[in-house]
């Protein structure tokens, strides 16, 4: 087997918590469907048969009622953890690591991408890399928010990421927080790449091909707890660290004896490097090429680890941890999905305009003189005469009463919106009830 | 297999003749009737009783050739058959009584007693019938033979040679042909049901009509795309490998050797006999998919060919009692051998006879990157021998400057030139050391595109030409040209910007301009004055003793 799949669905969905406080984050909504379908009918069309499944028990729950995770056509092994927000994503693969019999690939469960797939894994096979993930150009979220007064404040701190010449092999990584005085590269960098590409606007899309050693390497160094905060760094890292650089003669036998400063014994960072059979070793010194021209090392400057990035231009791919993009998301969820805008088995009334980005769930009632534009309609939601809804993310087993005005709002499940109510850029909590006849702007609603 | 074969092979034989001597072109039509012959026969076994004997041996002799598993126990004495394309002629008048010509049976001696004339009239009346009662089909031609050339150098076959069918591109019946084939590459026996599919990879952008019987791809739709992720149906060593032949990160035929036997080490190691199976046979089914996966990747090289030939053989030659476990030990050794004679101590064998040819003093021209001729010059300079290097390198692969790295990183001194400035400098050049993908048996030498022209400049200049080729890659095919078959690599390659502009960006629009992009030349024999081989110094007319030699000590 090449490469096996795992899909992280323990988040907590911390930067939404107006949404997630009832729902958890992989459940959610978007387009109709939970949004952990997304990353697994990804996964689908691409060719996997299992996925592991990191989640927790609320969620795994979840799952086993919803109808369009009975969709799903691979088989999901689910393994629950705690929900106490204490393990992350590198804990969560430490978890599993008696599963994980090959490469892995870990997807987390809020991207919602049409990448193809074979461009990051195809990284990771021609280079033998040991790592490959996925960005793509970060794209301004220009709706507005509702139920956030103003103009939101990038709060969220930027990333440098570094690429070189071809823009695919990943040379710096850090996070704005980490860097206190100035971002500073090492001579060593700079020698072997002297031209490289500094980014800040990239999404991190969270889809990392692993080498198994890595996730080996995750077991015996218990320190590091999230795979995009401390382990992509790390690897990226070590890339140009000079134990990996050093010409890896016969035993290991004299490494292991040995000690880093940090700690991790040299086996361990043996393991991570690709370690060359003789036979590849061979090839590579009578093949006739290189990945860089100018100086006089060899291939990838004799590294043995290898950390490659492929950065989408074109094509969707989001990451659902805002409100932003999980209103982004589901404006755009009608391109993606193949299925038709509107359920099969939802009533609606002739006399009803619909424009043709709204999408509409099963067993919805939709009565006349309505118009719905540009907004998600969950499952068996009611709407009464005469409502208008437009750019609007309505959730499931909501009734809307006549005569209402619902313009940019998010709707939990079951909530009720009174009669005539008029709601602007407001989010409405689960099982809310807004009154009649009410008017609000930009106001979150619990 | 069709053992009433001989009834249609005999009379193929007369209609070859009869096209010959009419100098007719061999229609479609022929070509379906011929197929649907054999098929008949196939169906036919009650005919096989009286003449098997000698059917076997004739139809050996005119059945075109098919992908044989190697394994096959009918392997006749006399030698396959070359690829032969035989096709009836329109209905045979009566009168044409034209005698079996005893070229197309290279083994007359095992001729059967029986009356050739009286087979003969059996045959052709039951063709008139099998003809009467069939109308005319649609589509695709025949099973047409393999790339490989199986044709020993002793024997002449006169019959009409056809490309091989991997080859006829620019016919769409034959492409379409090798889609049904490559959909059909299955594992036999308990999972027939399993279909390995390999995609097929689709040509890109317009072809040199010269060229347009073989394959252009483009290095940015890598088969990898028609398949799934996490390839099941293609082993992963060889999914990675295909990879990297196609985007050139392993590129040189010794690289691409070793890189193949040692993805070929994973899959041994990873395989097991399913049950009711015997490893010689199923492996070697196997393998045969893989192979057509990596020949979408990149087409096979000679070497390549050689090594999977040996391999098969090896596999094949199993002896069915073996335990799994040790078979497959004993094919990884095989490999490991094979690797370390044919490569790693021919090379230092060859380095040792070029030392002696190399004198102090010396400026030696080398072209491109070639793994073998670095090795000689670097072994030379350790040696102690005082001489410098000129690089040729061309466009656009420009592989003259990894030569020039691994030359200079070991103290070389080395001047760098352009093919274009080769009738400048070679006045200040004394020997020129060429390397080669492969040795035809005419004694023609295929390398890299340019080679051919170095070697004739340098014959103009009575400068001496040695090349440098290790015998797995002599191999037994046979042209005189670099148009029959050659590669054609990624017309975008030849697209450069320069200073922002890029003249050549849409040169998919023009439609009067096609970009050639092509991988191989041949270099007659005249020009090169020597080959250093493992085996020897030999002339380049020697090849077809060597392959010989080497055929009878298989």
């Amino acid at each position: 087997m090449e490469l096996q799949a795992v899909l992280m669905a323990a988040g907590g969905g911390s930067r939404m918590p107006d949404l997630t406080y009832n729902t958890p984050k992989p459940m959610l909504p978007v387009g109709n469907k939970p949004l952990m379908w997304h990353p697994l009918n990804l996964l689908e069309r691409v060719g996997f048969e299992e996925v592991i499944v990191i989640t927790t028990k609320e969620v795994q729950k979840m799952m086993s009622t919803d109808p369009k995770m009975k969709d799903v056509k691979m088989k999901l092994d689910v393994v629950c953890i705690q929900e106490d927000g204490d393990m992350g994503t590198a804990d969560a693969l430490r978890h599993i690591q008696q599963k994980i019999k090959t490469d892995v690939l870990v997807v987390s469960c809020d991207l919602i991408t049409d990448v193809a797939l074979h461009e990051v894994v195809d990284l990771f096979r021609a280079h033998n890399a040991t790592l490959a993930m996925l960005m793509s150009k970060a794209h301004d979220f220009t709706e507005t928010v509702p139920g956030q007064k103003g103009k939101k404040k990038t709060g969220e701190q930027r990333d440098f990421v570094g690429v070189d010449q071809s823009g695919k092999r990943l040379l710096f990584m850090a996070n704005e927080a980490d860097l206190e005085d100035g971002l500073s590269i090492r001579k060593s960098i700079m020698r072997k790449h002297p031209r490289m590409h500094i980014k800040t606007g990239l999404v991190d899309a969270h889809l990392y091909c692993l080498k198994k050693a890595v996730v080996d390497f995750l077991a015996d160094n218990k320190s590091i707890s999230s795979i995009r905060g401390e382990l992509l760094p790390y690897l990226v890292r070590k890339q140009f660290s000079k134990t990996t650089n050093c010409p890896k003669s016969k035993d290991d036998a004299d490494d292991q004896t040995q000690k880093t400063a940090d700690g991790s014994t040299n086996s361990t960072e043996l393991l991570i490097c690709s370690r060359d059979e003789p036979l590849l070793q061979l090839a590579q010194e009578r093949s006739c090429w290189n990945d860089h021209r100018g100086d006089m090392s060899e291939a990838y400057h004799g590294g043995k680890l290898r950390c490659y990035v492929h950065i989408m231009d074109q094509g969707l791919c989001y990451r659902v941890n805002t409100l932003a993009a999980y209103i982004e998301a589901n404006r755009l969820a009608s391109k993606l999905l193949e299925e038709p805008a509107v359920h099969p088995s939802a009533v609606i009334s002739e006399r009803c305009q619909m424009g043709p980005d709204s999408i509409i769930g099963a067993q919805c009632q939709v009565a006349d003189k309505t118009s719905i534009k540009r907004s998600t309609i969950g499952n068996s939601t009611t709407v009464k005469e005469k409502v208008k809804v437009t750019n609007s993310i309505i959730m499931h087993g909501v009734t809307i009463e006549e005569g209402c005005n619902i313009h940019g709002c998010v709707i939990c499940s079951n909530a009720v919106i009174g009669r005539g109510a008029d709601l602007k850029y407001c989010l409405v909590g689960n099982g809310q009830q807004i009154e009649a006849e009410g008017k609000h702007r930009l106001v979150s609603r619990f | 297999m069709a053992e009433s074969g001989v009834t249609d092979g005999l009379c193929n034989t007369d209609d070859i003749e009869r096209s010959k001597t009419e100098g007719k072109e061999l229609t479609k039509e022929e070509k379906q009737r011929l197929r649907k012959e054999k098929k008949q026969q196939k169906k036919n076994k009650e005919k096989n009783d009286e003449k098997t004997s000698h059917e076997g041996e004739k139809k050996k002799n005119k059945k075109k050739k098919e992908e044989q598993p190697a394994g096959s126990a009918s392997q006749p004495p006399a030698q396959p058959s070359p690829k032969a394309v035989p096709a009836p002629a329109p209905p045979p008048p009566a009168a044409a009584a034209v005698p079996v010509p005893a070229s197309e049976a290279p083994a007359p001696a095992d001729k059967p007693a029986k009356s050739k004339a009286d087979l003969k009239a059996e045959r052709r009346a039951r063709q008139e019938a099998e003809r009467a009662s069939k109308g005319k089909k649609g589509d695709v031609g025949q099973p047409a033979p393999t790339g490989k050339l199986k044709a020993p150098p002793s024997e002449l076959q006169p019959v009409v040679k056809r490309l091989p069918e991997h080859v006829q591109v620019d016919n769409p019946e034959v492409v379409k042909k090798l889609a049904k084939k490559l959909e059909r590459q299955q594992t036999p026996g308990c999972n027939a049901a399993e279909n390995v599919k390999i995609p097929l990879r689709s040509d890109y952008g317009y072809k040199v009509s010269l060229f347009s019987h073989l394959h252009q791809y483009s290095r940015k739709a890598p088969l990898t795309q028609q398949l799934g992720i996490p390839s099941t149906v293609i082993h992963p060593a060889i999914v990675r490998l295909g990879l990297q032949y196609s985007q050139g990160i392993v590129a040189g035929s010794n690289a691409r050797s070793v890189a193949l036997l040692h993805a070929f080490q994973q899959v041994i190691r990873d395989y097991t006999t399913p049950p009711n199976e015997e490893l010689s046979r199923d492996l070697v089914n196997k393998l045969k998919p893989y192979i057509s996966f990596l020949n979408q990747c990149r087409p096979l090289s000679a070497s390549m060919g050689n090594a999977i030939k040996y391999i098969k053989k090896e596999i094949s030659n199993i002896p069915s009692q073996c335990k799994e476990e040790e078979a497959k030990i004993k094919l990884l050794n095989c490999i490991e051998r094979y690797i370390n004679e044919k490569i790693v101590l021919a090379a230092k064998a060859i380095a040792k006879y070029s030392i002696e040819k190399i004198s102090d003093g010396d400026v030696i021209l080398v072209y491109g990157c070639s793994s073998l001729v670095n090795h000689i010059l670097c072994e030379a300079f350790e040696k102690k021998r005082k001489f410098r290097v000129i690089v040729v390198d061309s466009r656009p692969r420009l592989e003259g400057r990894e030569a020039l790295r691994r030359l200079v990183q070991k103290g070389i001194s080395c001047t760098y030139v352009l093919i274009s400035a080769v009738s400048y400098i070679l006045p200040e050049v004394s020997k020129v050391f060429l390397g080669a993908h492969a040795l035809l048996a005419n004694g023609y030498v295929m390398s890299r595109v340019g080679t051919s022209q170095i070697a004739l400049v340098a014959k103009a200049f009575n400068v001496p030409v040695l090349v440098c080729c290790e015998t797995y890659k002599f191999c037994e095919r046979v042209q005189t040209d670099s148009f029959v078959s050659n590669e054609l690599d990624d017309p975008d390659d030849l697209i450069v910007t320069r200073k922002g502009k890029t003249q050549l960006e849409h040169w998919q629009k023009v439609p009067s301009l096609g970009l050639l992009n092509l991988v191989y030349d041949v270099t007659p024999p005249d020009f090169v004055d020597l080959v250093i081989t493992d085996l020897g110094m030999i002339p380049c007319t020697s090849v077809p003793v060597v392959l010989r030699v080497k055929n009878v000590d298989q």
